[in-house]
């Protein structure tokens, strides 16, 4: 596990996500225009959804099957374990703990791509139909978390607009658009684009990692009104969903880098489909915890430790 | 030189709201309802009391409508009934002196 973890910290991808953060730190004046972020999350997004779409034209069916019935599973389940570890032992509100479960249960695009990566690195090469599997977990945790909001009383935003921002939103459109694509096309049809949407794909990667460094960064100024608690859920909850993740991968015939992607995966917390839904949702709930949780906390800490570790829970329950 | 001072112009308003992003597709459905006859929008950054600037995903937009004094007071009714206990929104009026009244719709003062 030591060698993964050190590869994983060395590779440019958390380095300039490090870097990111330190120009945060010495209020550097480096800004990542908004354009430019939203090309590359557009070109992230598609491109996984491509590659995914041309592995899946190319897996029998029976392949894939269990895995999406047991990643929806997740999806349903792991928005339920959050709200009640919230309320329970976090004591929260039900509005915002309804609101960081949506979170939780969902999926974040960038760590899929991260753990992909390094899981690679490590010498498990995951399958490749695994974005799939992305688009499956992405919207049912957000609907959970809001049907607990909606069913425990009056809500100020609105459950159809959440609705159409949940199913019409550009990553799910660009993700399962892509898969689409890539599944039309074939692996022979997707040659022509390979050169700009697979080989520059880390390129594209390390510069979108710059940018999360600094909107991470910029986060940890809320870290003070989150408290102690959601701090120490923003580690602890994605170990467990993780775990969980990294089993139902196994059990449902992944491979141990496949069953490391989907605990990564399952562990991770959304950041741009989940806010953007909840925000019209649930506008009661306070950005600052679920935005801080999930973009300062969580997702740093699946950068950094999380993905080795599920790759060594993965290994340890499948090797 | 165009000829201003022999052009009429009438006094409309001028309603901005700053807001974000998350509320820009219903709020310019609801002012459009409401009898706007068009509108521009900007994309904009800005920090506030509730910090929505921080995010990318919470990054601001500025619409500006141009509008009878009637349909101004609906408009600004609207956005404080609807997004002020819960949104980043900041909203504005003022009075502008427009070419070509007609183009904003009925105006009482023009009869």
């Amino acid at each position: 596990m030591a060698d993964v973890l050190l590869a994983s910290l060395l590779s440019p991808v958390v380095l300039a996500f490090v870097l990111g953060a330190v120009a945060v730190a010495v209020r550097s004046d480096l800004e990542i225009p908004e354009p430019l972020y939203q090309a590359l999350s557009i070109y992230l997004l598609l491109a996984i959804g491509l590659k995914g779409g041309s592995a899946l034209s190319v897996t029998p069916l029976a392949d894939v099957a269990w895995p999406v019935l047991g990643t929806l599973g997740l999806g349903i389940l792991t928005p339920i374990i959050a709200y009640n570890v919230l309320r329970r032992l976090g004591k929260m509100d039900r509005t915002n703990a309804a609101a960081l479960a949506a979170h939780y249960g969902s999926v974040s695009a960038v760590t899929f791509i991260a753990a992909q990566t390094v899981v690679a690195l490590a010498g498990y090469p995951p399958e490749g139909f695994l974005p799939a599997l992305v688009a499956v977990l992405e919207v049912p945790a957000i609907i959970v978390g809001l049907l607990i909001a909606y069913s425990r009383g009056e809500r100020a935003g609105s459950w159809q607009e959440a609705m159409k921002e949940v199913v019409t939103g550009k990553s799910i459109v660009l993700l399962i658009g892509g898969m689409a694509m890539g599944w039309i096309a074939g692996k022979d049809g997707m040659a022509p684009v390979e050169p700009f949407f697979i080989h520059g794909f880390q390129g594209a990667l390390t510069l979108f990692l710059l940018d999360m460094g600094m909107t991470a960064a910029r986060r940890l100024r809320d870290l003070k009104a989150v408290g102690v608690f959601l701090v120490a859920f923003g580690i602890l909850m994605p170990i467990v969903h993780g775990a969980l993740g990294v089993w139902v991968g196994l059990a449902t015939g992944l491979s141990v880098g496949g069953a490391a992607v989907l605990g990564a995966m399952v562990s991770s917390a959304s950041y741009i489909a989940a806010p953007a839904a909840i925000r019209v949702g649930l506008p009661e709930a306070n950005p600052a915890y679920y935005l801080t949780a999930s973009l300062g906390i969580t997702f740093p800490f699946n950068l950094t430790l999380g993905i080795p570790l599920y790759l060594a829970i993965a290994q340890w329950l499948g090797g | 030189m165009y000829p201003l001072r022999t052009m009429k112009t009438v006094t409309y308003r001028l309603v901005t709201i700053v807001a974000e992003r998350s509320v820009r597709d219903r709020l310019l459905t609801s002012i459009h309802q409401l009898g706007a006859t068009g509108h521009t929008l900007y994309d904009v950054k800005g920090e506030g009391t509730r910090h929505a600037g921080f995010s990318r995903e919470a990054a601001s937009v500025k619409i500006e409508v141009v509008v009878s004094p009637e349909v101004a007071e609906k408009v600004v009714d609207h956005v404080a009934e609807k997004y002020f206990a819960h949104h980043s929104v900041i909203v504005y009026v003022q009075d502008v002196e427009v070419v070509r009244g007609s183009k904003y719709g009925p105006h009482n003062e023009e009869a």
